[in-house]
């Protein structure tokens, strides 16, 4: 059936015969063991991509966002005039074919404007999401592995950064430090760790109980590197998961910001800042070209995101089989 | 106090003395281990034989330093691993000595293995964890040898498997694999056999004696299982309560048992020779360990005792007893009492052959 590899040490047969009871009975179902041995390794993470391509609104989310990402890093190719620019002779102009979504107040094309902000909100929500996932990931390892009374300091700064009503402390932090992209995306992220850390180090705390981890110590492993190589590859997947809707969420807050004045300073476009020049009604009323556009285009890269967080989420839960 | 057998001029490879464990929970202590002193030569088999809970597993994750502290507390000792005592080693140069010098092989192989990970990385991860100048490519070619060598078939194709990908005598055979990976002085095997099938049982056993033979190591087995000692160790310390209770040679151990415990477990072995009616059992529970008995802790359970007050009030110690050591203060009586108790059985349970 098979010949072994290896020097032959007299346990030739005992390893055919015990190959074959155990595919037969126990693992694989009427597989030899070439068919078993000659398949490819499943990997889990390819496990995951296959079914994340198979979830259909997640796949198109994707896609909407990798383009949205492109226009973002070509704006300069892509608009069609500067965003800064004044046309004087066209204030608040309905979409025409010279400016596709008509001009602002300060006769600013809009199309350009948007393509521009598209830049702001990626950074932030990028940014932040990732910076988040980073001091939460630490902080949650750290906490769940060596748990005492780190945990406790640890768990505890959590719960104060919780409970505190994060807008209005985002907003005075903006205010004292001067609005900037960097300003935003730090008190951003400062305020979206502790939901990381809680998950990360709630999954800490089931996977330092396993025996894998027992015997990583037993044959030798350090602390350190039993959490890099067993601790952090168990938390990745749904730290993914969380760090996609942390994203959306600073999206969100760095719209807000915008909207309410303490996002980037002026002349620079972003979305909320666009939104901040619908606040009267006649705007809102007679002027929908200069809304609509920043509001459909932050409404639909959150939903974006979060269809992407749900694939995700559905692609790594073990219990899906699809 | 001294077990070695006499004759024996080198020196015992790992020698335990006096060691204890106690967990520190909520509600007081518990007394795992109680003084327990045994020791180990290269190239011998020590078989550790006891119900769950008799401290079996602990004495042994405890000279690691494996075990969590708190709630673990491991005091006694010394514990000699080649002239160190190993309870007063830092943790850096504990890990030097796990895995390298003494490596464990798990009960249940498909938790022992991080699912995510591949076979052969994780046998290379054990490589490197000792020598970061191992080359990947080095560390992978030994994986595949070790894997080859403890008769994994297709070694290279199964050096990319994971976990859920074998079987799970094949998973115990990796596991050996990992084991023996950095040539350990050595082998502590936690039943090993325990969550396998009984016709893989017999394979994996025969390989660990194999292995044995080609690497010198000495190997202790942790088993409750008599039949699993019987097959491969050469010496036995049967453990209750925390305590060693008898020490000994393996064919003593079955042709004449020395402590009234060893005889319940023999005599509970089920016996396909003969007709039983009801299989023996030994009668009652092991005793709570937050509040161990002042005296012998068998002796409620005991047919030798029969209520005599030296049993309940004074904890025997382990006294020699020809070429083997036992702690019950009525071993002289045990010859009667083995008669006996085959005679309830219905067969010579010293046959020897279980």
């Amino acid at each position: 059936m098979i010949r072994q590899d290896g020097p032959g040490d007299g346990l030739d047969v005992d390893a055919i015969v015990e190959a074959s009871i155990a595919t037969g009975g126990e693992t694989i179902d009427d597989l030899s063991v070439d068919e078993v041995a000659a398949r490819p390794p499943r990997s889990p993470f390819k496990v995951a991509m296959r079914r994340f391509m198979k979830h259909r609104l997640a796949l198109i989310s994707l896609i909407f966002l990798v383009l949205l990402g492109l226009v973002a890093v070509l704006a300069p190719l892509v608009a069609p005039a500067d965003p800064n620019a004044v046309d004087l002779r066209s204030l608040r102009a309905p979409p025409s074919p010279g400016h596709i979504l008509g001009t602002d107040s300060a006769g600013r094309d809009v199309l350009s404007r948007l393509i521009f902000g598209a830049r702001v909100s990626l950074t932030v929500g990028v940014a932040a999401a990732i910076s988040a996932a980073g001091i939460g990931t630490i902080l949650g390892l750290t906490a769940g592995f060596t748990r005492g009374w780190v945990d406790t300091v640890i768990m505890r700064v959590v719960d104060i950064f919780l409970s505190f009503p994060s807008l209005i402390v985002i907003l005075l932090l903006v205010a004292i430090l001067g609005p900037s992209v960097t300003t935003i995306v730090v008190v951003i992220a400062l305020f979206e760790w502790p939901t990381s850390c809680r998950i990360v180090r709630q999954m800490t705390l089931a996977l330092r109980e396993h025996d894998f981890v027992l015997a990583a110590r037993a044959s030798g492993s350090s602390n350190f590197r039993i959490m890099r190589r067993h601790i952090l590859s168990g938390v990745t997947s749904p730290l993914t998961v969380v760090a996609t809707l942390l994203s959306a969420q600073a999206i969100l807050l760095e719209a807000a910001l915008s909207f309410l004045g303490l996002g980037v300073r002026p002349p620079q476009a972003s979305w909320g800042g666009m939104l901040n020049e619908a606040q009267s009604i006649t705007v809102l009323a007679g002027l929908p070209w200069l809304w609509l556009p920043p509001g459909i285009a932050i409404a639909s890269t959150v939903l974006a995101i979060n269809f992407v967080g749900d694939g995700l989420r559905d692609a790594f839960d073990p219990r899906q089989t699809r | 106090m001294s077990l070695a057998e006499s004759g024996s001029i080198s020196p015992p490879l790992l020698s335990v003395e006096n060691l204890h464990v106690t967990f520190h929970g909520g509600e007081g202590k518990v007394q795992a281990v109680r003084g327990v002193t045994w020791e180990i030569r290269s190239g011998e088999v020590l078989g550790i034989v006891g119900e769950s809970g008799s401290g079996k597993s602990v004495s042994v994750a405890s000279i690691l330093g494996l075990l969590p502290s708190p709630p673990a507390v491991v005091s006694g000792g010394p514990v000699t691993f080649e002239g160190k005592n190993l309870l007063d080693l830092r943790e850096r140069e504990l890990r030097s000595i796990r895995g390298k010098e003494i490596a464990m092989i798990f009960q249940d192989p498909m938790t022992a293995f991080n699912p995510v990970q591949t076979i052969g990385h994780q046998i290379s991860e054990a490589i490197r964890v000792h020598d970061r100048t191992v080359k990947r490519s080095a560390a992978r070619d030994r994986s595949i040898e070790l894997l080859s060598m403890v008769g994994v078939p297709s070694p290279t194709t199964r050096y990319a498997q994971f976990p859920h990908e074998y079987s799970g005598g094949m998973r115990q055979r990796a596991m050996i694999a990992m084991a023996i990976a950095n040539h350990p002085k050595l082998l502590i095997a936690d039943e090993p056999t325990t969550a396998l099938d009984v016709t893989i049982q017999a394979q994996v056993l025969e390989l660990l004696d194999v292995v044995r033979k080609e690497t010198d190591a000495a190997t202790i087995l942790i088993t409750h299982d008599l039949g699993v000692i019987a097959e491969v160790a050469d010496r036995v310390l049967v453990m209750y309560a925390g305590k060693v209770v008898e020490s000994t040679a393996i064919l003593p151990l079955f042709q004449s048992p020395r402590h009234p415990y060893t005889l319940g477990l023999l005599a509970s072995l089920p016996r396909l020779d003969v007709d039983m009616e009801t299989l023996f059992s030994i009668p009652g529970q092991p005793p709570d360990m937050s509040h161990p008995p002042p005296g012998c802790a068998f002796a409620p359970r005991c047919s030798l005792s029969r209520d005599r007050s030296i049993c309940r009030a004074q904890d025997p110690p382990l006294i020699r007893v020809g070429d083997a050591w036992s702690a019950c203060h009525f071993v002289d009586e045990m010859e009667g009492e083995v008669a006996a108790v085959s005679q309830e059985v219905g067969t010579d349970i010293r046959a020897g052959e279980s």
